[in-house]
């Protein structure tokens, strides 16, 4: 319970002490193009509003968050592709604004983990039931089979 | 005086969780039944401790008594009674007390329905248990103690974080920690086994109840705190990937993957080592996840120094209890035999399958939530990890697992047949395949992600019942079908329904994430915007007076697409004592979707900021966490894993054919 309280908390307070508790996107925000628009949303859920404890801008009420929407869509408005907005933001702000993070040699192992556990899983699961398998006592010879089925019907 | 009892009650169970951890698992050792015995009245004892020092800190909190810091700190004389009794977990000292709590009943729980238990285990079982409980209350006298006094006793006390000031508070917390905490059980088990030496399937068997009834507390309270989160954030998310959510999500993970193993080893005496690796491991994550939230790691890497103490003293605990297990382990698994053969498709591989993709589903949020910390302690770049990561990875992880749900309680033991299995499959794959196809119809085939989701969800949700009907041999004509449905064991309803309500969970969320519609407008009274069908019509605002807030509430008429018509009142919320604004939504419950209201500030020109959410279908989420969570019951209901009743030897032999 605390666990999630505490970043609502945080996020709470943290919005609160911003003094400017207004919802997230405003109508004065929005773009006249959908299609535009729709491309802003998508890029604000990916960038995180760097005062609050876990959002994204698309989410937080904070002042920063809102300044970063409008940079958002000044850029898509002069002509930006996705890739290049978000280039100017990380620019700008630091990757620590991505939520996903970029991929390169400071997060190969967090992106190559799921991967690789599941392969090393994979491969172990694999190894193990073929070596006993192997290590199984072989099937029975037809006298073996004659001889216990023997044994069992005088047993009845 | 009620108040310094509650701490003395403490430091005797501290005490008496010291003899607790000592003596049993030394009578077991030398194999003295008196010292292992002691441990059944001693764990009794300490629950009723420790419950007594609950009592006390509860009773200074509704009465009220500021001079303690703790209820000072967290609580108001004007706070509704419900908040006065939910503010007792409502805060770091006071939500440890309740963990104890937990972990001292769980305790007692064995010591009073494992009678049957070998005496051995049941003594090295609640040695372990002490051990932990040693640790936390340790952990709570030194540095988080509830009953410190304030010598100078304010007349107010600073009130409940509003946030918190919920119904959700009385029910989230409590079923979490009984989940969390319950998992601290199978690590006990896992241990004591290893130190006996005896891991078989009659272990299996024991362990089983316990895990479940963990598994079916855990399910429901993280199913409470999505729901809660959803109503009371008033931006309508049920799930951030937020670090603590993950905190709470990486044992449940895990103990689900242990839930399966257990079977194969209790059926087959297989995946013995790695089934005790997942007890561990289960209720590592639980004591990771308190380490994550209650050391202030995660706030940012830097306030770790705000409460070094706390910080330092929880990774000690993890440390040892992880460190230890681990260790011990090694020293065991060696010696364990590895029981039953099976081939790669068989029930045991498809279980096998299961415990590979959940396990990399939780390692895989355990890298997302720890990198950026790891990568930060190291010196290296600040980066976040946040949803899209998640979505990016977990989402694919689940794709082979959730396919392969409808086959597994299909499969024979040892050695089974694909295309068998496959062959009774056939109506829930036609079903999915027309849910798929009814979809791209309906949207034009423009919505191909979805369909794809919602055919997945068909397929699990009449998969499910694949065997029951098998089993039955419903729809194959004869009056004694409903006799034969009601004959089949517990369990395998159980497994039926845990599996549906997954499915369920899972048609909620592409669903709502598909479907979902969004409406954001400035408003004037008189004024009205227009949400999927819905229109909303702004008809005033007006001031009202709560007990501890004044609030705004926006009065709202919606007029419906048949007509009917009905009102909604959003507010916006002060509460006085901290000046804290809350943003309390309105929401209305029209099927299995929510129309979410949710209100800016009133501007100086009277208008106010308007967000409109139509949540298509989005109660099937929690919905079908409830089903998963009465398919654990019913499966917990039956005979053979009633707690601490494992007795089967009589009935055994037919249940065995049934399943067979």
């Amino acid at each position: 319970m605390r666990e999630r309280l505490t970043a609502v908390i945080l996020a709470l307070v943290l919005a609160i002490a911003s003094a400017m508790p207004a919802l997230a996107v405003n109508p004065d925000e929005i773009l006249d193009d959908p299609a535009l628009e729709q491309r802003a949303r998508d890029l604000s859920a990916g960038l995180r509003c760097m005062v609050c404890q876990n959002q994204s801008i698309d989410d937080s009420d904070a002042p920063l968050a809102r300044d970063l929407r409008l940079l958002v869509r000044e850029r898509l408005k002069a002509g930006d592709t996705d890739e290049q907005v978000l280039g100017y933001i990380v620019s700008r702000y630091g990757e620590f604004v991505l939520l996903r993070p970029y991929f390169g040699l400071h997060t190969a192992v967090l992106w190559a983990m799921p991967v690789v556990v599941l392969a090393i899983g994979a491969i172990l699961a694999w190894v193990m039931m073929r070596r006993r398998a192997a290590a199984a006592p072989a099937a029975l010879t037809p006298e073996e089979e004659a001889r216990i089925t023997k044994i069992l019907d005088e047993g009845e | 005086m009620i108040v310094e009892l509650g701490h003395y009650f403490l430091v005797l169970a501290l005490a008496l969780a010291i003899v607790q951890s000592v003596l049993p698992v030394v009578g077991a050792r030398i194999g003295h039944a008196g010292y292992m015995r002691s441990a059944d009245w001693t764990s009794v004892m300490s629950a009723l401790l420790v419950a007594g020092s609950f009592a006390a800190l509860t009773y200074a909190y509704v009465n009220s008594d500021f001079s303690v810091a703790n209820v000072w700190q967290n609580s108001h004389s004007r706070q509704p009674l419900l908040y006065k009794y939910t503010s007792v977990w409502g805060n770091h000292e006071g939500s440890l007390l309740l963990w104890i709590l937990i972990l001292a009943l769980f305790a007692a729980l064995v010591a009073v329905f494992g009678r049957n238990l070998p005496a051995d285990l049941r003594a090295n079982v609640l040695g372990v248990q002490a051990w932990i409980m040693v640790a936390f209350l340790l952990f709570a006298l030194f540095t988080s103690n509830p009953f410190e006094r304030l010598d100078e006793p304010p007349l107010e006390g600073r009130d409940l974080n509003p946030i918190l000031q919920d119904i959700g508070l009385a029910i989230h917390p409590p079923l979490l920690y009984v989940g969390y905490v319950g998992f601290s059980i199978t690590f006990a088990f896992a241990a004591a086994a290893m130190i006996c030496g005896r891991i078989d399937a009659a272990w299996a068997r024991w362990v089983r109840p316990w895990t479940l009834l963990a598994w079916v507390f855990l399910t429901a309270g993280i199913s409470m705190g999505s729901y809660w989160a959803y109503y009371e954030l008033g931006w309508g998310g049920w799930w951030f990937w937020d670090p603590v959510e993950n905190a709470s999500f990486m044992p449940w993970l895990a103990g689900t993957a242990l839930l399966h193993s257990a079977l194969v080893m209790e059926k087959r005496e297989a995946l013995r080592i790695w089934t005790v690796l997942l007890a561990i491991l289960t209720f590592s994550m639980s004591l990771l996840g308190t380490f994550l939230v209650r050391s202030g790691v995660l706030t940012s890497v830097h306030a770790f120094a705000t409460d070094p103490s706390r910080g330092v003293f929880i990774l000690a605990i993890l440390t040892v209890f992880i460190g230890g297990s681990l260790a011990l382990f090694a020293a065991r698994a060696g010696t364990l035999r590895q029981g039953g053969l099976f081939a790669p498709i068989s029930r045991e591989g498809a279980l096998v399958f299961n415990n590979l993709f959940l396990t990399t589903a939780m390692a895989t949020v355990l890298i997302g939530t720890l990198y950026p910390l790891i990568l930060e302690a190291f010196g290296g770049a600040k980066i976040s990890v946040g949803p899209p990561f998640f979505n990016l990875t977990f989402g694919p992880l689940m794709v082979p697992l959730l396919l392969a749900v409808p086959f597994g309680p299909l499969l024979s033991w040892k050695r089974a047949d694909l295309l068998a299995a496959l062959s009774r499959l056939y109506f829930a794959l036609g079903a999915a395949f027309v849910a798929v196809l009814t979809v791209l119809g309906l949207t034009a085939g423009g919505e191909v992600a979805a369909a794809l989701g919602i055919g997945l969800a068909v397929w699990l949700m009449i998969g499910a019942f694949a065997e029951v009907i098998t089993r039955s041999r419903a729809f194959s004509g004869g009056g004694s079908t409903l006799r034969r449905l009601a004959g089949l064991p517990g369990s395998m309803w159980g497994t039926a329904l845990a599996h549906f309500g997954l499915g369920v969970t899972l048609l909620g969320i592409v669903a709502v994430s598909a479907f979902e519609r969004e409406a954001i407008d400035n408003l004037t009274p008189g004024g009205s915007m227009t949400i999927a069908d819905y229109q909303i019509e702004l008809v005033r605002v007006g001031p009202v007076r709560g007990p501890n807030y004044v609030e705004d509430v926006v009065h709202f008429q919606v007029t419906g697409p048949s007509g009917n018509r009905f009102a909604m009142a959003p507010s916006k919320r002060v509460y006085t004592a901290r000046t804290m604004t809350t943003t309390e939504a309105a929401i209305r419950t029209i099927g299995f979707s929510q129309l979410y209201l949710s209100v800016g500030d009133i501007n100086a020109d009277g208008s106010l900021v308007v967000r409109a959410w139509w949540k298509y279908q989005v109660i099937l989420i929690w919905l079908g966490t409830l089903v998963m969570v009465a398919g654990g019951c019913v499966s917990l209901a039956d005979r053979r894993l009633r707690v601490g009743a494992p007795r089967p030897a009589r009935t055994r032999g037919k249940r065995e054919l049934a399943n067979a």
